[in-house]
């Protein structure tokens, strides 16, 4: 079992969704985050106020997945994430102790395996 | 000239000029937080250099005695308009009033290109509408020209400014193209509160517009804002039942259409019919705008904030409606079908068509001069980002982390990252 974090562009994040969605990676939780990589920052004028906005809008996605949905995953991001400007954000795979899930008290390869829910 | 009338006017400028910013929260509400201040100021904007251009050149074009289709240049960089009456109120006061008309026109147009259309490029846009469609159309139905002529009824605009506006709005949606998330992700509004309170205050800049139409404080004028209140309520009444009927639930954003909706139908007939005739003429008027939204929806037309259902439809409907409704017994003047003169609703569609067929043709041939000189359209890149950082360097919503302070001298307007972006995509931001 992996963590896989990313942190992209949010103008990319549906386009992440969609992918991520094709490679039936169902568990995902997101955040809006600020961060600095290597982009070049923008400047904002506010009346007599320049300011240079060191940190950019990014979001992060943490996705716990069993081993063989690791690359799949990792492949979705990068392909839906990618624009070729610096700036992207990157793709960090983190080994995992173990996982629960909160409902059935299930463990690790049974936590992160989806259920089919019963519409109703 | 009597000082009642002369207040009224006043009074009446003040409401129709609210009206813009008031679209300013209309539109600006149902876009995404990352173009929240472009699109609000593509109305505000609209209130310096358009008025500007409209006491330079175009109220002469509109309203200076001229040919059937434009007027001429008597009074052009306002000169002799003085404090002379022309009707009943100062010379100077009625170009002020028929200016606040043109100003929120010109700024309904961008309803259909928000979130991709280059800030420059929009005002280079309107700038020229202004001249180039909005005055030779007004001078057409209000300033003596062919539309009069031929005994159209726009009692505030129907035609003038709703109709006229859609089908620059559609035409402009065509040109410049869909955003590149249309139809692809789901583009939600990001404050529906701002849209909710944008409704509200055009609702009451409205009184304005259309009882203040009656250019004095006269019957006429009461009988205008009486109509005003009464066929949006209408409007709101038959749309929420309609979308409770349809979904169940009866929504925000619907409520903010159906009040405008409502607006725009009874515009060319609130001075011209009973009050009872407004209130069928709001009820009915929802139909044809509520469906024209979904339809089009469904479509590839990226008319974003749906200009042409509620102003082109709503306004169409209502221009034909007044030929329907006028009623004689009431404003003392024109009559229509019911009341026995069934031709005027062919001079109603014939308005509407002079309107929609030269508006767009001129729509059309504007954005595509500007586009020799101008790009239209915000590079990818840039529609990604959003336009409030790249065409006004400044967020709706920050909480200023990470915002470093530029001393005066290093602060002149640099080069940024997106900037280059841009220039590599042959757009100048």
């Amino acid at each position: 079992m992996k963590l896989i974090v990313a942190v992209i562009r949010p103008e990319q994040l549906s386009d992440v969704l969609e992918a991520l969605f094709h490679a039936d990676v169902r568990g995902v939780t997101i955040s809006r985050v600020q961060g600095h990589g290597g982009e070049i920052e923008h400047v904002e004028n506010y009346r007599g106020t320049t300011v240079k906005m060191a940190l950019a809008e990014k979001v992060r996605l943490e996705i716990g997945v069993s081993n063989h949905f690791v690359q799949p995953t990792v492949d979705a991001i990068m392909a839906a994430a990618r624009t070729g400007e610096v700036g992207d954000g990157k793709i960090l795979v983190l080994p995992i102790e173990t996982i629960y899930r909160i409902r059935t008290g299930e463990q690790d390869q049974d936590a992160v395996t989806p259920v089919l829910q019963e519409v109703g | 000239m009597n000082n009642a009338d002369i207040g009224w006017m006043l009074m009446s400028t003040a409401l129709v000029l609210l009206m813009t910013p008031a679209l300013g929260l209309f539109y600006g509400g149902m876009v995404r937080a990352k173009n929240a201040l472009n699109t609000m100021m593509m109305s505000f904007v609209s209130l310096g250099p358009v008025a500007v251009l409209w006491a330079l050149a175009g109220y002469s074009l509109a309203f200076a005695p001229g040919s059937p289709v434009v007027g001429g240049l008597a009074f052009f960089g306002l000169r002799g308009v003085g404090l002379e009456a022309q009707g009943a109120i100062p010379h100077l006061l009625f170009m002020a009033f028929q200016g606040t008309f043109a100003i929120i026109t010109a700024a309904l147009i961008s309803g259909a290109i928000v979130e991709r259309m280059r800030f420059g490029a929009y005002l280079a846009f309107i700038m020229a509408w202004l001249v180039v469609v909005y005055a030779p159309v007004a001078h057409w139905v209000w300033g003596g020209g062919f539309l009069a002529a031929a005994g159209a009824l726009d009692f505030a605009g129907g035609a003038v400014v709703h109709v006229n506006a859609a089908s620059a709005a559609l035409v402009a949606a065509l040109v410049v193209g869909p955003r590149k998330d249309y139809a692809r992700h789901a583009i939600l509004p990001h404050n529906v509160p701002f849209t909710l309170l944008g409704a509200g205050l055009l609702w009451f800049g409205w009184f304005g517009f259309n009882a203040g139409s009656a250019l004095g404080a006269t019957p006429i004028a009461a009988l205008a804002f009486v109509n005003t209140m009464l066929a949006p309520a209408a409007t709101l009444a038959v749309w929420t039942l309609l979308d409770l009927v349809r979904g169940g639930r009866a929504t925000a954003i619907g409520a903010a259409t159906a009040i405008v909706v409502g607006l725009v139908v009874v515009t060319p007939a609130a001075g011209y019919i009973g009050p009872a005739s407004a209130l069928a003429l709001g009820a009915i008027g929802a139909f044809p705008s509520y469906f024209a939204l979904i339809y089009r929806a469904r479509t590839k037309l990226d008319d974003s904030l749906d200009v042409v259902a509620a102003h082109g439809v709503g306004g169409a409907t209502g221009a034909i409606l007044t030929g329907v409704f006028a009623d004689a017994a009431w404003s003392g003047g024109p009559s229509g079908l019911l009341s026995g003169n069934p031709g005027q609703v062919l001079t109603q569609i014939y308005s509407v068509a002079a309107v929609l067929a030269y508006s767009g043709v001129a729509t059309f041939v504007i954005l595509k001069v500007i586009a020799l000189v101008l790009p239209l359209r915000a590079a990818g890149r840039v529609e990604g980002i959003g336009l409030d950082v790249t065409d006004h360097g400044e967020e709706a919503y920050t909480g200023g982390d990470g915002a470093i302070l530029m001393p005066p001298r290093a602060a002149a307007m640099p080069v940024t990252a997106i900037d280059a972006a841009g220039l590599r995509e042959g757009v100048r931001s």
